[in-house]
């Protein structure tokens, strides 16, 4: 019986305890005298049966999920010669794949250690044992539990109270997920980073200027030292993150105020939306545009003034990640501009002042707080974006600001880094959950700024 | 005092012309900003509808396949091994060569076979399959797939006879010449796109395994993310009590909400990959980490969605007697159910358009199979085009346009299900 089978028959269990559970509190019910001498409804009974029967059957079922294999793998060690349990932990790891692929029947049967062999049929024997020890454990525990549940129906049992309670638990687990991620990351991002710092030391990232992760596998190997100097990424990073933000915030700002203040009615509710889809655009698409329309589009235009234009510019693929954020800051100033008092706008009209004065020396000021917030969180989203910059810009990791030069960005050494098979102990791997700090920190950073002003500004009108 | 009011009018009399001018400026400068928004929107359509709506037609040649058994290697025809290892190239070398009898070098014969696609051996064993008794000896006209390099000559060629020759010698464009003279190549609906998974030849290559792949690692994410995001919005909304913790939880959320998507990626790879020991390349995993994901946006709707119910049907629930978990089950939910759907929605069509995080769970890897469950390895329609678009071949760009238009037409019809979800249930109270 495979895990998918036994979960629908666990399932099936525990909606026969739910009638069960039920059938037996109408049954009690009779004998005092109806159901309103009952202290629940009789779906309250049948309920907290099939929690009883399905709950513990689930918990064993994850449990025995989760310890299943090291324990399979540590019998099986413990079945092999002397000598080879001496090896070290990476060695038996290795030992520990073959006999996976003998038993897998991978690898071809001749020339094969017959101690490998023989740990791969005992490993073969006890995977089988323990898919059908596991099918009894998790049926007869749901079972037993459901039994028990089942004996504790009685007319004075609070069964709304306790069903209430377990469900009111449940979802306040769902809502701690929010913060396991969080842990998540930051755990995964932090051990990962903290080993890598081990091997480079903190401020020769932080400052170096030359960044050429290839390490040696030989160590007479030349040209690949493998240096970790971060600098050449983070000024990639911001260059192309400037040049979009040259692009999307004055057309972003520009399209908010004429959409709030100049535009009918008509005409905004057509605009809008259409703004919005360029929001909507996956980005891997945008990476597709900006690689193979506008880079060369870009690099021919710049030959005819005579201008030697990298194919994998910044400028491309900083005009078209500007292109994706214009919505972003469009329709994040477009609400701070509408959060503006009308009382302001009308003082200010009173005053003689034309509609674009009133906008640039009465909204503006007044909206700012809530502008910066919405062009520091754009720029929070350009630092972060990955598929436009992997497709479009380049790898080679140039330290200039010249944005017809090839650059690279931190997204793109993390991807490049850790696409494709990896082993986790070399510093070239583990430098990209570095760089990933980097960028969550800078992110978080940005976006506690952000939130910050934003809801600052927001008090003052409210 | 005259004088001096005198002297006001005046001074604004004299700048009015250039104000009036500043605010026309300003005016411009706001149309021109919205002008440009809608032109790239209107030059990306345009630029992926005018580079992919030639891959939904594919170039196919008529040749006169003579099935001799001989060449075959078939001597029974009721042998199955027999009919699956037969030299079905070999035949359709035979026409093409009996086609172009001038040919006689052998580079030039190599340059020949060229002219159709690998697979086209496979597609005339299906044919042939059908009814190996009746074409057995006999010569059929049979329309084979053409290889991508007479597809794009084909679909490139202008009346005045100008083409994109790419890799075509001279010689082969004379015989695609010669063909297209006799009609003998047409240019047909592109099953393959729609039925095949990916390819290393253009002509065979399809995004059926992709779609696929995206559906399941979407149910995935359905699955996890829309249960869980609503429960943990009821609990915020209805039962969380002011405090440290909530504040945590919340403060969790939107940070989280902001994210860059490739961190989750880095998280996905060191917990569930690194540290669990999950397989790389399966739709669970993706759906695991696409969940992790969107499940701040379908929070953050689904709360305001909630928030939205009027206090008053929560008082007379509990007025009547209805315990908390029954006022929310019975009266809250249901009421709050289309805005949590249209979240849900539209947190699904972010995680259809999702590449970078799946990229560091490993789904970028070269899978020729359709995905048939959640379990096995497979890919998903946006790294498919990422994969797509650094493939050398032209005819691959007008694949990777296709695929784009495909995963557009899809994100079209959720956002305006979700659009048209909330206007149809959404109650104003």
């Amino acid at each position: 019986m495979d895990t998918s089978t036994l979960l629908a028959v666990t399932a099936a269990l525990t909606a026969l305890a739910y009638v069960i559970g039920r059938g037996r509190s109408l049954s009690q019910a009779a004998n005092v005298g109806g159901i309103r001498n009952l202290n629940s409804l009789p779906f309250y009974y049948g309920m907290l049966t099939a929690l009883w029967c399905g709950l513990p059957a689930l918990a064993l079922l994850i449990l025995w999920v989760i310890f299943d294999e090291p324990i399979i793998h540590a019998l099986v060690i413990d079945s092999l010669p002397e000598q080879m349990r001496q090896l070290s932990g990476s060695e038996l790891g290795l030992l520990i794949n073959s006999v996976e692929n003998i038993a897998a029947g991978n690898s071809a049967a001749m020339g094969v250690d017959p101690h490998l062999q023989a740990a791969s049929e005992r490993l073969i024997s006890l995977r089988e044992a323990s898919r059908q020890a596991l099918v009894v454990v998790v049926l007869c525990g749901g079972l037993l539990f459901g039994i028990f549940g089942w004996a504790r129906v009685r007319p004075q049992l609070k069964a709304r109270v306790q069903v209430e309670t377990t469900f009111k638990l449940a979802l306040l687990l769902c809502s701690c997920i929010a913060i396991v991620t969080t842990l998540g990351i930051v755990l995964s991002v932090l051990f990962e980073s903290l080993r890598f710092f081990q091997t480079v030391s903190f401020f020769d990232f932080i400052f170096g200027l030359d960044w050429s992760p290839q390490m040696a596998i030989r160590a007479d190997q030349v040209g690949s030292s493998g240096a970790f100097g971060a600098v050449p990424l983070f000024v990639g990073t911001l260059l192309i993150s400037a040049i979009a933000m040259l692009v999307a915030v004055p057309t972003g700002l520009m399209a908010a105020i004429y959409l709030s203040e100049y535009a009918g009615r008509r005409l905004r509710a057509v605009v809008k939306p259409l703004l919005e889809v360029l929001a909507g655009i996956p980005t891997v698409v945008y990476g597709f545009f900006a690689a193979l329309t506008v880079a060369p589009m870009i690099r021919d235009n710049g030959a005819v003034l005579g201008l030697d234009v990298s194919s994998e510019s910044a400028l491309a693929a900083g005009l078209v990640m500007g292109v994706m954020i214009i919505p972003f800051v469009s329709s994040l100033s477009d609400d701070v501009i509408n959060a503006v008092p009308q009382s302001l706008r009308d003082g200010s009209f009173g005053l003689g002042a034309t509609r674009s004065e009133t906008i640039r020396q009465v909204v503006i000021p007044a909206a700012l707080p809530g502008i910066v917030g919405g062009v520091l969180l754009a720029v929070s989203r350009a630092i972060g974006e990955t598929m436009i910059v992997v497709m479009a810009a380049g790898l080679a990791a140039n330290l200039t600001a010249n944005p017809l030069e090839s650059v690279t960005t931190v997204t793109v050494q993390i991807v490049t880094l850790l696409v494709g098979d990896q082993e986790f102990d070399s510093p070239k791997t583990l430098s990209a959950f570095a760089l990933g700090l980097m960028l969550f920190v800078v992110t978080l950073t940005l976006n506690y700024i952000a939130l910050h002003v934003v809801r600052k500004y927001r008090e003052q009108y409210e | 005092m005259n004088k001096n009011t005198q002297r006001t009018i005046d001074l604004v009399n004299r700048n009015l012309a250039k104000r009036y001018r500043a605010e026309k400026r300003f005016r411009f400068y706001g149309l021109l900003s919205i002008s440009f928004g809608l032109l790239c929107l209107v030059l990306l359509f345009t630029d992926i509808i005018g580079k992919g709506h030639s891959a939904f037609l594919q170039t196919y040649v008529a040749l006169d396949v003579h099935f001799d058994a001989d060449v075959l290697g078939i001597d029974n025809i009721d042998d199955e091994t027999q009919l699956t290892v037969a030299n079905y190239d070999g035949v359709i070398r035979k026409a093409l060569l009996e086609r172009f009898s001038d040919v006689r070098s052998r580079r030039d014969k190599r340059q020949l076979y060229a002219l159709v696609s690998n697979g086209a051996g496979f597609d005339l064993q299906d044919v042939f399959r059908e009814r190996p008794e009746q074409w057995l000896g006999k010569t059929e006209t049979l329309w084979l797939l053409a290889d991508d390099d007479v597809d794009t000559y084909v679909k490139s060629r202008t009346a005045s006879g100008e083409a994109f020759t790419g890799r075509l010698s001279e010689n082969q464009q004379r015989w695609v010449e010669a063909l297209i003279a006799d009609e003998r190549i047409e240019k047909r609906f592109n099953t393959i796109f729609f039925t095949s998974g990916d390819s290393r030849e253009p002509e065979l290559a399809g995004i059926r395994g992709a779609i696929m792949g995206s559906l399941f690692t979407l149910m995935v994410t359905l699955v996890l993310s829309f249960p869980i995001g609503v429960a943990a919005a009821v609990y915020l909304e209805e039962y969380a009590p002011k405090n440290k913790w909530t504040d945590l939880i919340e403060v969790n959320i939107n940070n989280l909400a902001a994210v860059p998507s490739i961190i989750f990626g880095l998280l996905g790879l060191a917990i569930f990959i690194n540290f669990f020991e999950m397989p790389r390349s399966i739709p669970l995993v993706g759906g695991i980490v696409l969940t992790l994901m969107t499940l701040p946006t379908i929070i953050i709707s689904s709360r305001a969605s909630i928030k939205a119910v009027p206090p008053s049907i929560r008082e007379a629930a509990l007025g009547i007697g209805a315990s908390k978990m029954q006022m929310i089950l019975h009266h809250v939910l249901p009421l709050a159910m289309p805005g949590m759907l249209t979240g849900a929605i539209i947190g699904m069509a972010q995680a259809l358009g999702e590449t970078a995080p799946l990229l560091m769970i490993g789904m970028v890897a070269f899978i020729v199979d359709i995905p048939g469950g959640a379990t096995d390895p497979a890919t998903v329609l946006p790294v498919q085009i990422f994969l797509w678009s650094d493939s050398p071949e032209r005819a691959f760009v007008e694949r990777t346009s296709a695929a784009i238009m495909v995963l557009l037409a899809f994100l079209i019809v959720m956002n305006t299900l979700a659009v048209w979800l909330r206007k149809r249930l959404e109650r104003r109270w």
